[in-house]
């Protein structure tokens, strides 16, 4: 059986070379089956995302630091959504939060990330020759563009994108009468959401089948590297959730065009009642979340995952705890999927269901609690090297450590009462989730880097880079949590109307004087980025000198990754710094038999049956050979 | 002109931008710094690693304790009391969890920051310790999930038989209150009843609600359970008292409620604060349109003495516009009438 596999796979292999010299530009770049290629596709879109929520984040905070500002000169931009005054249009705020939200949920740190890493390091660090459906892998990526074309329609017609909040709760969301947005810009969000569920659908079978199915020789489940466990474990997740949400968004359709009342009951509206009623706005709300909190981990296990790697590689030191960052990896992707009603505290659903949700949210917070141990004593009498990926590494850590405790108040629905919905609540999503996984997402780039085009980012950049943006997100989001224990609600386009918001604008301008140079911090990466791309410093063949498989590739792999054998995997992924090895680090593809000096105990005796393995192997190989 | 002198200052400044990144690049190959493991760079890391952690220290102590009164709103609910403890245990708990763990996170880079003379240590796990940080957050978080748990169950209970009933209201873009009057039970309503001239959708063939009365703001007794009622009538909106630490979303098509004790009258709080134009306010924390900002509504908090005096001053729907009785049936027609000549008298 196992012979017969690896048989098939190199006549694959075979056939797969011979094409790539047919390559022309549309296959190599556009329609590409490669996944490097398609992993770099998610990621140059998802930058591009990333530029627009970002810079519609900034014309948010303009409006809530600069409340009399003059915004008239950004009318060329905007046209009828700066009014007569010269401010931001209200219902133009509302779009604008709504689309920053479903831009970086969905399109920057869900695409972004994961289609991004888990298509460009499935195949590498498992050792296979591509996705298991290449076909499949290529359309995720086209269904993700439609996607996006859709939503950035949306951006500019009359009506303005939806604006209901990236959530679109209905009745808002279903009602034209409600909120202009609700109208053609809903559609598109809707229609541009289907596509998007359908790529994220698309990627995750592959990604799932590929992991199973496509590690070389070798690479058990208990040797792959943490990059993959998260990625594996993410696409399960997005797998069994994305569904509910394309449920859910098909009977806000059906509510909004033909007439039912699935989330629609006892409305009067525009000088009128609407015919409907039975239907449950809370229905919703537990059907958005049942994707929406699994959505969080979606997000932040792909970054918790590179962070594995890119702090055990830069510590010198083997991750901590492999197995414990496992199991609480299994944790969270269970726990993820039976704590959604803990964003519904005080929806009106039954408090009998709100004290279930908090003990079971509490729990989930343990698993994560490991991961933060696990990160400090990696570190811990390690031999560190900053390099940029390092650097966002730990101030992903840092994120996922401030975001999470604020998790505990936000889980505990007594406190949650007060806090439900305010900038508290911001400032903790945004930390832990967002600035966490966008860190995850900087460290990867600038850690694999080398390996997507062969030359190496500018190191110093790189630092200014983190260090701006790391002060940055702080100097954002920490003064968000008093505004929010203050009780600002969040959603607010001004905070005039009420006497215990009337305060704080201070604090407000400095959020967005901080926003502003944040944002503009990322453009040094985004030079970094290009430029190193055509510029930048070749890379050698391992430049982080790492365990993991990618870098036993050529510097520029082709179409196949490596051009002969795949080859075999001895070791788990993090042996670094063993005591008595040579180097300080031993690739996973150096048997133990070449290793007897630095050998563990148990490890010695594994050495007898690799040796079978071996003759086993190239037996075949032999066979193989003969057969030309 | 402006744009022109500018522009020409952004192309210069980014051309001397340039011109340092290409210098410090050409320094670094010949130097050949960029082939050591760790070059000079990964000291200054190391260092602004720990200014980090000293620097935003310092801000967030003297921040958190100089805005203290100004976030730290005052509390006017009996239940807010307890859940404001609760925030502050919390707060004390992941404090110290917070500070060691960015402690530690910050100064080991400093601490084992790379030297190419030591080796780190191989330590690939500890199953002692990794129990050890399973079962300590967890019998920690147990703790709060279960004094959480007990709070909450109290708050959600069903609300004492005395409770004062407030129903409120919430639409594009503002609250409407109606009592219940006398009888201290509101009358039905249908939405499809609403009218101009009956915002709430009140069902006047109810007996019930012949003395319900609105009120432009809410009017509520000190040291008496007081039950909001709260339902919404185009689309989501959430009542928030932030003072009472009350907060429920008000649903189209599913009454919701909260019930709570408030502990100081408006008069007491405006001592209290040395503020005499203090409100308690309602906000709305659910998106709900263009108005969201703006849907406020003042709580009054009185005396029960005056209260009972406000309650009796009050008229009712149907004292305010007899038409609204005009198409009853005359059973109700009769009672609606008798309200009538009462408020004659």
């Amino acid at each position: 059986m196992a012979t017969a596999s690896v048989a098939n796979h190199d006549v694959h292999a075979h056939d797969h070379h011979d094409h790539e010299h047919h390559d022309n530009f549309i296959t190599k770049y556009i329609f590409t089956q490669d996944h490097k290629m398609i992993g770099k596709q998610f990621l140059v879109t998802g930058i591009f995302w990333a530029i627009i929520g970002g810079f519609l984040s900034i014309l948010f905070r303009l409006q809530l630091g600069f409340p009399e500002m003059n915004l008239e000169w950004l009318r060329p931009l905007l046209g009828g959504w700066i009014t007569e005054t010269g401010a931001l249009d209200p219902t133009f705020y509302l779009a604008l939060v709504t689309m920053h939200g479903t831009i970086m949920v969905f399109f920057v740190l869900t695409a972004g990330l994961s289609g991004t890493f888990s298509n460009f390091l499935i195949p590498l660090q498992i050792g296979a020759r591509d996705m298991a459906s290449g076909f499949m892998n290529m359309l995720s990526y086209w269904f993700f563009f439609l996607s996006s074309v859709i939503m950035f329609i949306s951006l500019f017609i009359k009506t303005g994108p939806a604006g209901g909040g990236w959530v679109v709760y209905p009745p808002l969301s279903a009602l034209e009468q409600a909120i202009p947005g609700s109208g053609l810009g809903m559609t598109l969000w809707l229609i541009a959401m289907t596509f998007f569920i359908a790529s994220s659908l698309l990627g995750g079978i592959n990604y799932i089948t590929t992991v199973i199915n496509l590690r070389t020789k070798g690479m058990s489940f208990s040797r792959l590297p943490l990059t993959i466990w998260a990625f594996f474990l993410t696409a399960v997740i997005g797998l069994l959730s994305f569904p509910v949400l394309f449920a859910a968004a098909l009977l806000l359709v059906f509510d909004r065009s033909f007439g039912t009342s699935f989330y629609l009951s006892d409305i009067y509206i525009g000088g009128e009642a609407l015919p409907n009623t039975g239907g449950s706005p809370v229905l919703y709300q537990h059907l958005f979340w049942f994707l929406g909190h699994p959505e969080v981990y979606i997000v932040l296990l792909p970054a918790l995952g590179i962070t594995s790697e890119v702090i055990a590689t830069n510590s010198r030191k083997p991750i901590f705890g492999y197995k414990a960052m496992i199991i609480s990896m299994l944790g969270i992707t269970i726990l993820s999927f039976i704590v959604w009603a803990h964003h519904m505290f005080v929806s009106g659903m039954n408090p009998f269901l709100g004290s279930i949700f908090m003990f079971l949210t509490l729990i989930i917070a343990v698993p994560s609690a490991v991961k933060v141990f696990n990160y400090l004593t990696t570190l811990w009498r390690g031999n560190l090297i900053f390099t940029p990926a390092m650097l966002f590494s730990i101030g992903l850590v840092s994120f996922f450590i401030s975001g999470g405790l604020t998790g505990i108040f936000l889980g505990n629905s007594a406190i949650d009462i007060q806090l439900h919905d305010t900038y508290f609540v911001v400032a903790h999503f945004h930390l832990v989730m967002g600035s966490a996984s966008f860190f995850g997402l900087l460290a990867g780039v600038y850690h694999w880097f080398p390996k997507m085009f062969g030359r190496m980012m500018d190191a110093r950049l790189g630092y200014v880079h983190f260090w701006l943006t790391f002060v940055g997100v702080y100097m954002v989001f920490f003064p968000m949590h008093y505004i929010g224990i203050a009780g600002f609600p969040r959603r607010y386009y001004s905070w005039t109307n009420f006497e215990f918001t009337n305060m704080y604008t201070d604090l407000n301008m400095f959020v967005s004087v901080a926003a502003i140079i944040t944002f503009a911090a990322q453009f040094i990466f985004l030079f970094n980025f290009f430029y190193s791309m055509y510029r930048g410093r070749k890379a050698t063949l391992n430049p982080w000198r790492s365990t993991t498989l990618e870098w036993t590739t050529p510097i520029n792999p082709g179409h196949g990754n490596w051009p002969g054998e795949i080859p075999t995997v001895y070791r788990w992924p993090y042996d670094y710094s063993k005591p008595g090895a040579v180097e300080d680090f031993i690739p996973q593809t150096v048997p133990y038999s070449q290793t007897p000096e630095s050998n563990l105990p148990h490890e010695q005796e594994l050495v007898k049956l690799e040796e079978e393995i071996m003759k086993e192997e190239s037996e075949v190989l032999v066979a193989n050979e003969n057969k030309h | 002109m402006y744009g022109f002198l500018i522009g020409v200052g952004v192309l210069l400044l980014l051309s001397i931008i340039w011109m340092v990144y290409r210098i410090q690049t050409l320094v670094s190959v010949v130097k050949g710094s960029d082939k050591k493991v760790a070059s000079g760079s990964n000291k200054i890391n190391a260092i602004l690693f720990v200014l980090f952690l000293v620097g935003t220290g310092i801000l967030m102590f003297w921040y958190s304790i100089k805005e203290f009164d100004n976030y730290q709103l005052p509390v006017a609910s009996e239940h807010g009391v307890i859940t404001d403890q609760l925030f502050w245990v919390t707060m004390a708990v992941t404090g110290v969890v917070f500070l060691i763990t960015h402690i530690l996170l910050f100064v080991f880079p400093y601490k084992y920051q790379y030297k190419e003379n030591r080796k780190a240590s191989f330590y690939p796990d500890n199953n002692k310790l990794e129990v050890i940080w399973t079962a300590v957050p967890g019998v920690v978080l147990a703790g709060l999930v279960l004094t959480g748990w007990m709070a909450w169950s109290d708050i959600t209970a069903p609300a004492p038989e005395n409770a004062h009933v407030v129903e409120i209201m919430g639409y594009q873009f503002a609250w409407d209150v109606r009592y219940p009057g006398k009888d201290n039970v509101l009358g039905d309503y249908d939405y499809r009843l609403i009218t101009a001239s009956n915002s709430h959708g009140v069902d006047f063939t109810d007996k019930n609600a012949i003395d319900d009365f609105p009120s432009p703001k809410v009017v509520i007794p000190k040291g008496e359970p007081v039950l909001f009622k709260i339902r919404a009538r185009d689309v989501l909106h959430s009542v928030f008292a932030p003072h009472m630490r009350l907060k429920m979303d008000a649903v189209p098509g599913m009454p919701t409620r909260f019930w709570f004790v408030p502990t100081k009258t408006t008069e007491e709080m405006r001592a209290e604060l040395n503020n005499p134009e203090f409100e308690y306010e309602i906000a709305c924390t659910e998106i709900c349109g263009r108005g969201h900002f703006s849907m406020k509504k003042v709580i009054e908090v009185v005396e029960p003495e005056a209260y009972q005096k406000w309650l009796a001053e009050q008229k009712s729907f149907i004292q305010q516009n007899p038409s609204l009785a005009e198409n009853l049936p005359a059973e109700m027609k009769e009672l609606a009438d008798i309200q009538l000549s009462e408020s004659k008298k």
